[in-house]
């Protein structure tokens, strides 16, 4: 078996500014072939700096060791098992890579011409239709940057149409176990928000919604299946419900890898959804972004979809669409991160209808193999069937001082990317699992041995967990020092 | 299944370890009327092989992008982005990991990070820069909100009309569901905003001025002034820009005053890609760190007293704050700062102004050139970087047609952005043009318009 | 712990009343609740509050929690030594670390506040859910 403890190279590496001072870039540019001048000559001196004050100077040796260096202190997915609850950590191909990389779409300049683009138009085509066919939806917007962004995105269609009907209402409801982007988006489009409590089973408790449904109600944004990991049980009387309230229901799509292929949210009564491609639809997460939103929509939300869309014109061809007259404007600077666009298109064509719901079936088989297997060990509050993802939480440790941060810094130790840790609010530290489809029975099986012996570790040596991690290059950081004083940038003054 | 493991054996010893017998035992809690019977309605899967084939025919269709001589720039550059870029990003440890939430295990993107807020913050002369945002756009309209929460009376911003079109239109599509006006100023004979215009746009419930220097048409804004105007009625100064290199020219933005510095970093070794993605930069001063939207790394210490860095500052954001947050971003473009951060390592001090005088160089040939043909006309008298706006004798869209003939993108024609700009046309000349291809615009301009 | 010449609200903030003035602050309960304290966001002074609006607010590195103006009236003073040591807060929750001073408009507000052994019962009632 492999030895799962992966300590890194223990380099402290400098930073980028504190280089042996002295260097010279060795980047260089062919010599000036028109008539060569300093900077004053073209513009006033007054205009113009004299210097970027610390600024690196460095040699591209220097520099590609800098940046491998600081590689090796990341955990990643082509390492090993990234657990991380409702993030969807799963493999990212790697041809999808390679063609993100084809000049001929890296170089296309957004500005170019439509005849010169057709190529990247089709591209945009080519998803948005997959997009609206695997969700089975009417109408997708493929140019929100990132999954806030979708949410933010498909808030503006709702209350646009709503504004069309002739009153944008006020409220938003979402329930306690959501997202803290679902809120966010909501206020950030105008609305306030109520939280509805879900009911003992941690879904949507139908009396808790009939209570809240006034006229003053734009939508329910509902997370399918919940951070729980649960499949709404009612979710057909819920869009009924909404449905009836003249309202309408949006779903949050970070958790669509649980039933792509098995189900649409179309079929459900779902108006938007936003898709976090950089989740469900493999595109890599690059330590933060960038990822990718599209917004997929019912019919009476299509007039209003972002500008421009993609059309065809009478000869066949491709163009960018302006002539939107009810949409809600541009959200992004051009037309979506196209480059992770095309990640996602690949991948959907890689596996195909037969694939992907395999992808589906699997990361659930994985999830539960995960759920059944630590059971024992570990306390689950919301007992019913769950998809994806699996929420325990540090009860049965709780009585040996032991809680789920130690357990997720003891994870480290062992070789492992901790899960997703107190997240949702609605279970007191929760630990959230989700293993993806990606993941072989041979390194679920070493994940689940490791965690029971984490929670025999909690009985037998508190301490060892308390203190972790203890094995790799750093212990625990002092967050509380991060925050009371700031140090964002590095100064030659100030700490170095 | 191209990414599955498990063979059918695996599946059943697992179904079995769980007292299942079918994968479908687990989706039982999905009403049944809304499962599936059949597969999805698109194609089965493709091999490897075939998946490349589609993709290269596919990029052969966009014929003409890799042929073309272009001077194409308007928020999205033709810079050379040097191998070592995609040597670094390409490491699985970097594009493979998630946001680094358990710092302990991602140092090396928290450091990455660090070192990126830093370079921006010297290059703009803030003292903070947060971790990224998602583009330039995105970034001028959050400095905006965050200019409305410092000033929670306010009821309007003030924006230069020669800020970058779809930057306003974004804008505009954020603050419709506020209380909030834009209110657009034009510019004058130099290209730079009208600074009367401008001071008497603003009143006393004005939150931000934003102006973009370079702006749109390549000026270079008078900051100061702006900034001054700005400040005399307590309103913050936005400085936008979508050229990011000029940074390493111009006096930094935080020496002339500006209040938030937001923009376009693609410029910083990230290709045009079609428009994305990119990197929005987001500076700012100390007193409105608490105000910032977005992820920011900061330096701390482990229990063994090692250097190290965190993500901090995040009671400003959604996942504690929730409807009371900054704002609603919860991730950063991460792999694009980075590749700015390589970019900007790589190329240095010496390397950035170096490139910054070759791009003047270059595009003030190119204009003195252009300028030489007759009826040709420089529309604006304002200092410029590596844009200019030129009046032709005639059509701008019949000119551009003409040029695809000739293998060239001469530049954006302006009317479709501003009505009235019929004849005019913005190019770009940056360090990867030419002299030959300067050259051959300036004979295909020579050629078209010597036209009867 | 809860000294008898403070009272208390249900936001676990403490009030101490001298001359018309309130001084308070969050109680030993509350600090410890949030865990290390970073961050206090002072009121203005000179700023008008009315009962039960926001005065300002106290981060931890994981949580922030608003404190409410427990009586109406205006700021007369905020503890400005927070902003470089918020760990006051945790350090001496009840006395260094005060957070504001208001002038009292409405004396009879006080009547609505509770007393040392009524907090410490609420303490434990809010404990058992």
């Amino acid at each position: 078996m492999t030895q799962r403890v992966r300590k890194t190279i223990s380099i402290n590496e400098s930073l980028l500014f504190e280089q042996v001072p002295g260097n010279r870039s060795t980047c260089d540019f062919p010599p000036l072939d028109v008539p060569s001048g300093e900077m004053a000559d073209y513009v006033p001196r007054e205009l113009l700096r004299d210097d970027i004050p610390g600024f690196p100077e460095l040699n591209e040796v220097e520099v590609v060791r800098h940046f491998t260096r600081l590689s090796t202190h990341n955990y990643h997915v082509d390492l090993g098992l990234y657990p991380l609850g409702s993030c969807t950590m799963k493999y990212n191909p790697k041809i999808n890579e390679k063609l993100a990389r084809i000049p001929a779409f890296a170089q296309a300049h957004p500005l170019q011409l439509h005849e010169n683009t057709q190529g990247c138009l089709k591209v945009l085509q080519k998803l948005a239709d997959l997009l609206v066919k695997i969700t089975g939806m009417d109408g997708v917007t493929l140019q929100p940057l990132a999954g806030a962004h979708g949410e933010l995105t498909g808030m503006m269609l709702i209350r646009a149409a709503l504004t069309a009907r002739g009153n944008p209402r006020k409220k938003v409801l979402i329930p306690d176990s959501a997202h803290g982007t679902n809120p966010a988006s909501a206020v950030l489009c105008g609305y306030t928000t109520v939280t509805l409590k879900s009911n003992a089973s941690g879904c949507i408790d139908l009396d808790e919604l009939r209570r809240h449904l006034d006229p003053d109600v734009a939508c329910l944004m509902m997370t399918v299946p919940n951070t729980l990991g649960v499949f709404e049980e009612n979710i057909q009387e819920v869009a009924r419900l909404v449905h009836a309230n003249g309202s309408f229901l949006y779903m949050d799509g970070a958790n669509f890898n649980a039933f792509i292929g098995v189900a649409r949210p179309g079929d459900m009564g779902v108006d938007v959804m936003h898709l976090n491609l950089h989740k469900t639809f493999s595109t890599p997460h690059g330590g933060g972004g960038p990822g990718a939103g599209p917004v997929v929509v019912v019919k009476e939300l299509v007039p209003f979809l972002p500008m421009p869309v993609v059309s065809t014109k009478t000869d066949g061809s491709l163009f960018l669409d302006y002539n939107r007259p009810q949409s809600i404007g541009r959200v992004a600077a051009f037309y979506g991160n196209f480059g992770i666009l095309l990640r996602a298109l690949a991948y959907i064509l890689r596996e195909g209808s037969d694939g992907l719901r395999q992808v589906a079936e699997n990361a659930v088989l994985n999830a539960n193999y995960i759920r059944h297997h630590l059971s024992r060990d570990f306390h689950l509050e919301y007992r019913q069937p769950t998809l994806h993802e699996v929420v325990f939480d540090d009860k049965n440790q709780a009585d040996a001082g032991v809680h789920t941060m130690d357990m997720a810094k003891r994870l480290l130790d062992l070789g492992f990317h901790p899960p997703t840790v107190y997240f949702p609010l609605i279970v007191p530290g929760a630990i959230m699992i989700e293993p993806t489809e990606s993941e072989s029975r041979a390194e679920l099986d070493a994940f689940i041995d490791t965690m029971r012996q984490i929670a025999q570790e909690a009985r037998e040596s508190p301490k060892l967990l308390q203190d972790a991690p203890q094995d790799i290059r750093s212990t625990r950081f002092d967050e509380a020092l991060a925050a009371r004083k700031p140090v964002l940038i590095w100064k030659e003054t100030g700490q170095a | 299944m191209k990414y599955i493991p498990h063979s059918e054996a695996e599946t059943r010893a697992m179904l079995e370890s769980m007292g299942l017998s079918s994968v479908q035992d687990l989706f039982q809690c999905i009403p049944a009327a809304l499962r599936l019977a059949a597969d999805l309605p698109i194609p089965r899967g493709k091999s490897e092989l075939e998946l490349e084939r589609y993709f290269y025919q596919l990029s052969r269709e966009n014929d003409g992008v890799l042929e073309f001589t272009t001077f194409l720039g308007a928020g999205a550059y033709n810079h050379y982005v040097p191998a070592v870029i995609d040597g670094i990003i390409s490491r699985s440890e970097f594009f493979t990991a998630y946001t680094p939430y358990q710092p302990e295990v991602s140092q090396g993107t928290l450091q990455a990070i660090f070192e990126y807020q830093t370079m921006v913050s010297q290059l703009t002369g803030m003292d903070v820069t947060n971790a990224s945002m998602y583009d330039g756009a995105t970034a001028v309209t959050e400095a905006v909100l965050l200019a409305q929460r410092a000033r929670s009376s306010a009821k309007k911003v003030v924006v230069a009309g020669s800020l970058h079109p779809f930057y306003r239109q974004v804008m505009r599509t954020y603050v419709a569901n506020f209380d909030l006006a834009v209110e657009e100023v034009p510019w004058d004979s130099t290209g730079r905003v009208d600074p009367v215009a401008l001071a008497a746009a603003i009143d006393d419930a004005t939150a931000a001025v934003v102006v973009q220097s370079p702006n749109f048409f390549g000026a270079v804004e008078d900051v100061a002034e702006c900034a001054r105007i700005a400040h005399a009625r307590k309103a913050l100064l936005v400085m936008a820009v979508t050229e990011a290199a000029s940074l390493a020219a111009f006096k930094a933005p935080g020496e002339l005053g500006a209040d938030v510095v937001a923009g376009e970093g693609q410029s910083f070794g990230i290709p045009v890609s079609f428009g994305g993605p990119y990197l929005g930069i987001f500076s700012t001063r100390s007193e409105h760190l608490r105000r910032m939207p977005g992820r920011v790394v900061g330096m701390t210490e482990d229990t063994r007293g090692r250097r190290g860095f965190v993500l901090t500052l995040s009671t400003r954001e959604q996942h504690i704050r929730r409807e009371k947050a900054t704002s609603n971003i919860c991730t950063n473009q991460g792999l694009c700062a980075l590749m700015a951060s390589v970019y900007l390592a790589y190329t240095g001090k010496s390397g950035l102004r170096e490139l910054c005088r070759q791009n003047l160089a270059k595009a003030h040939y190119a204009r003195e050139q252009l300028c030489a043909v007759p009826g040709v006309l420089p529309r604006f008298s304002a200092p410029f970087f590596n844009e200019f706006v030129l009046t032709l004798p005639g059509d701008p869209h019949a000119f551009a047609r003409f040029c695809k003939e000739r293998q060239i993108v001469p530049g954006v024609p302006l009317k479709w952005f501003y009505p009235g700009l019929d004849q005019d046309m913005l190019f770009c000349v940056t360090e990867v043009n030419q002299r030959a291809e300067i050259d051959k615009l300036v004979a295909a301009v020579r050629e078209f318009f010597a036209r009867p | 712990m809860y000294s008898d010449d403070y009272l208390y609200t249900k936001e676990h903030e403490w009030v101490r009343v001298e001359n018309g003035e309130a001084t308070l602050g969050i109680t030993h309960h509350a600090q410890e609740e949030l865990g290390e304290i970073v961050f206090v966001e002072l009121p203005e002074v000179g700023k008008v509050l009315a009962a039960g609006d926001t005065l300002g607010s106290v981060e931890s590195v994981k949580a922030v929690s608003d404190v409410y103006a427990p009586v109406s009236g205006e700021v007369i003073a905020a503890n400005d030594l927070l902003a470089d040591k918020p760990e006051l807060v945790n350090q001496e929750p009840h006395s260094g670390g005060w957070i504001a001073r208001i002038r009292l408009s409405d004396k009879s507000e006080l009547d609505g506040l509770m007393s040392a052994d009524d907090y410490e019962a609420y303490l434990g009632e809010e404990k058992k859910h």
